[in-house]
């Protein structure tokens, strides 16, 4: 199952919509980080409300996501851990989600614009502007 | 109160989410916590991820072992791999020979009860439990 991405300006939006399968995940992955680059997206907002299970290896995956598209240059905020997968994840010491969580996909919205506001940059893709 | 055994087969990587999913529901059904499904949840998904890594496949039973004391739920997860060649380090955190973090089985560990792994050539066998006080 291919999760679709979403452009709405300088952001990406991704909603995550049920369990994903380790290689959905990775597709979801490389299918994101290509985006970012064609679009020079500058926030990205992933709700993970839908994942009812997060274990090491799912954590892992969204970190190294977080970091690939911290690298090409855009932010990330995750909206939607569920109460019980936060305790599941804490207690298993599996390495933390290291985007900036909030509770949803509005608030992930409101966040990236206010960060985005502050950056100033010159946008070179000027037709990936939608005003 | 002990009942069936439910066996979920673990074949490929798409059995992880089937077994998952069969063990919240079967803890849901013998009355654990929202919290306490998840966590089991969690701990068959990164054990069954081990057999798929390093095993290619194994099978994983459940057992009610509940009585009117407590619940109890057992899961036995096992397959014919390689085995484990030093326990003691596979359950130490950071411990990996797969390129991982090494933190599934001293992860998995804190989230249960009980916890024994057993392993030699041709036979490794996670077991592990929930166990709560009845309200
Ligand atoms: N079913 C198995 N058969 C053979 N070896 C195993 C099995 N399960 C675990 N191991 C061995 O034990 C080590 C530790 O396992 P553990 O799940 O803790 O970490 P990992 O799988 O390497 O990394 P992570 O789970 O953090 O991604 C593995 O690297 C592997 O060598
Ligand atoms: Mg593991």
């Amino acid at each position: 199952m291919r999760v679709p991405i979403i452009r709405l300006g300088r952001i990406l939006l991704i909603s995550i919509q049920t369990d994903l399968t380790d290689n959905d995940a990775l597709c979801l992955q490389s299918d994101l980080i290509k985006k970012i680059s064609d679009t020079e997206a500058q926030g990205v907002a992933i709700d993970i409300t839908a994942l009812d299970v997060v274990d090491s290896y799912m954590a892992r995956i969204i970190n190294d996501t977080v970091c690939m598209a911290q690298l090409l240059g855009a932010d990330v905020v995750i909206s939607g851990v569920q109460p019980f997968v936060a305790l599941s994840m804490v207690e298993m010491g599996s390495d933390l989600i290291r985007a900036e969580c909030v509770f949803n996909l509005e608030q992930a919205m409101k966040r990236l614009e206010i960060r985005m506001s502050t950056r100033g940059d010159i946008c070179l893709k000027r037709d990936n502007y939608v005003q | 109160m002990s009942s069936d055994l439910i066996r979920v087969p673990i074949n490929g990587i798409s059995d992880i989410i089937c077994a998952r999913l069969t063990v919240r529901r079967e803890a849901a059904r013998i009355g654990f916590s929202t919290a306490d499904q998840t966590r089991v949840a969690t701990a068959v998904s990164e054990v069954a991820r081990n057999v798929i890594n390093y095993a290619t496949e194994g099978v994983c039973t459940l057992r009610d072992d509940s009585n009117s004391d407590e619940l109890h739920l057992q899961v036995t997860i096992e397959d014919h791999g390689p085995g484990i060649d030093n326990v003691v380090e596979a359950m130490r955190d950071g411990y990996s020979t797969g390129g991982g973090l090494g933190a599934g089985l001293p992860g998995t560990c804190r989230l249960v009860s009980l916890f024994n792994i057993e392993s030699r050539q041709g036979l490794t066998r996670v077991t592990f439990s929930l166990i709560r006080k009845r309200a």
